[in-house]
């Protein structure tokens, strides 16, 4: 035992796993609350039920909010990789005059309070443009609090690129349009779908814009949002969450099997997590 | 260069970077221009007086309410950050120097998967595990530990500081984790073969090193915070509450939105000046110790 310590960093490993514990707890309690036959959410649990799951299918708000929730998520991953790998590719490949601005202000949101983000859209929109908040408010929303994780995990898809490959097709007779087909997307590809995931679950899991920018259909974590007021209702909110976080749980996994899947493919060592 | 053709290298990266950047100038920049603009003008019942004028920020200073909630947001993030930093540095510094590398992305996965999932349901159950029947309480009170519920962990500040440093856990990790791996390891070795202990390694050596995360950490968790308003809405209680649910407030039930910018103006300068005040004393500090 005392061997195990001092190899794995004695004391200080123990605390990491205490830490860990104090992070999933959380995550922990949502499937134990889930699953008990209680409509109060404490201890001790009652016994096992599945009541709450099957409650959410005669739900019609609830397929609502699911299904804007979907769209949005879909759509704001396409476009925050879409403007990602633009910025990637600049940012890694070329110098141009303002490019540390540029990319800084492309980073800002990274760091930007959410609710500074969802109140100045919601000015320019409703207070200075005039225009009613729809899902199409949302998306515009969190496309750019998307954005610059996807900048942060392309960026390093294409710092592993070999620049030789996309020169050698270019010098066989290929147009940039064929190379990046052809090479380049099939190299960062992985990274691609990473950024994909980790921003539809972003998307998916935004409540503070969505909140602000939500026009008449809620998202599922404004719907979510607006049961927590009934005690009642927290059961299926409980297992709603559960479904929740399993599935984000599942598309973080694909997300970093993929981001290890390329940098096994550009040859380059493993440092660890996306950012 | 063939692949030079036609476009010089700066039009080539101009035109790539326009997209994402005047997606963020459209919706970022002029937006945030939009707020400071607003926090000038007035609401008039329904009608916006787009006249030039002081009121709102007269209002703020002036009125107790503000200041408050203003202050108690300034302390409740920076007590969040002094926790979470203080919480992870051990982590990131366990990850970089005592688990084999081949094994460090897994850790680094384990870490940051909680803060990927749903952040509305994960602040909504340490209301259930602080509250008074809660899960901490029903396992204190089951082993013993304590006769009657704690009380001092839900609806207050304290609660919104173990929730939020929970929540921002990863965000200070990573950075400080990077800068860990950044350490040139022969360095340590050389400071141990010079006589110095583990302890003195680590002040002199690490730390110092490791600054440039720390002051990230510190950033990515302090200016965050500052603008969370769902944390103390569930768990904070009416002494919990910060400035951002009054932005909300001013702005989704209120309906006057320049008040509304006019705080979220002051708390971001606010934030930005402690920010800023923090880099330069990080930086004068670590230059004394070099």
């Amino acid at each position: 035992m005392s061997g195990w310590l001092s190899k794995r960093g004695g004391w200080l490993g123990v605390y990491a796993v205490v830490y860990l514990v104090f992070l999933y707890a959380p995550i922990f309690l949502l499937p134990t609350f889930a699953f008990n036959d209680s409509t109060v959410i404490a201890f001790p649990l009652q016994g096992f039920t599945t009541e709450w799951f099957s409650g959410l299918s005669g739900v019609p708000a609830l397929t609502g909010a699911v299904k804007t929730s979907l769209l949005i998520a879909v759509t704001s991953a396409l476009l925050a990789t879409t403007l990602g790998l633009c910025a990637a590719r600049a940012g890694v490949r070329y110098r141009f005059p303002g490019k540390g601005p540029i990319m800084g202000l492309i980073m800002v949101p990274l760091v930007l309070p959410e609710i500074i983000v969802g109140v100045s859209l919601l000015v320019v929109i409703v207070s200075i443009l005039g225009l009613p908040l729809s899902s199409w408010t949302v998306i515009l929303g969190h496309t750019l609090i998307c954005t610059p994780f996807a900048v942060a995990i392309l960026n390093a898809s294409y710092q592993s690129l070999d620049t030789s490959l996309e020169e050698a097709a270019i010098d066989l007779g290929e147009t940039p349009v064929s190379t990046f087909r052809l090479i380049t997307l099939p190299l960062i590809m992985p990274g691609i779908i990473a950024s994909l995931l980790i921003s539809f679950t972003i998307s998916l899991d935004e409540f503070i814009i969505a909140f602000f920018l939500t026009g008449a259909e809620p998202t599922l974590p404004v719907y979510i949002w607006s049961q927590l007021r009934f005690p009642q209702k927290l059961p299926i909110v409980m297992a709603l969450g559960t479904i929740l976080v399993a599935a984000s749980i599942v598309m973080l996994t694909l997300a970093e099997i993929m981001r290890r899947r390329g940098l096994k493919k550009a040859g380059k060592k493993d440092t660890g997590g996306f950012l | 260069m063939s692949a030079g053709q036609g476009l010089s290298e700066a039009k080539k990266g101009l035109l790539l970077a326009a997209p994402p950047g005047l997606y963020a100038i459209l919706l970022l920049a002029v937006p945030l221009g939009a707020v400071l603009l607003l926090s000038f003008w007035s609401q008039d019942f329904l009608t916006l007086d787009r006249t030039f004028t002081l009121k709102n920020y007269r209002e703020a200073f002036s009125e107790p309410l503000y200041m408050l909630l203003l202050g108690r947001s300034l302390l409740i993030s920076g007590a969040v950050t002094l926790v979470t930093v203080l919480l992870a540095f051990p982590i990131a510094y366990f990850v970089s120097f005592h688990v084999r590398p081949e094994r460090k992305s897994l850790w680094i996965f384990l870490i940051t998967i909680p803060f990927w999932t749903s952040y509305l349901i994960r602040v909504f159950l340490w209301k259930v595990i602080l509250g008074y029947n809660g899960v901490l309480n029903t396992a204190l009170l089951g082993v013993g530990f304590i006769d009657e519920p704690l009380t001092f962990i839900l609806y207050n500040a304290n609660a919104v500081v173990i929730t939020l440093a929970h929540a921002f856990a990863p965000f200070a990790i990573l950075p400080i984790f990077v800068a860990l791996e950044k350490i040139d390891r022969s360095l340590l070795e050389a400071s141990r073969d010079l006589g110095e202990g583990t302890v003195r390694t680590f002040t002199r050596v690490t730390l110092p090193l490791a600054m440039p995360g720390v002051v990230a950490a510190i950033l990515i968790v302090f200016i965050p915070t500052i603008g969370d308003y769902v944390t103390p809405d569930l768990v904070g209680g009416p002494n919990g509450l910060m400035i951002a649910n009054m932005i909300q407030t001013q702005f989704l039930k209120l309906n006057n939105a320049p008040m509304g910018a006019a705080l979220a103006v002051i708390a971001m300068v606010s934030v930005s000046v402690i920010s800023l005040l923090i880099v330069l004393v990080t930086m004068r500090w670590s230059r004394r110790g070099a």
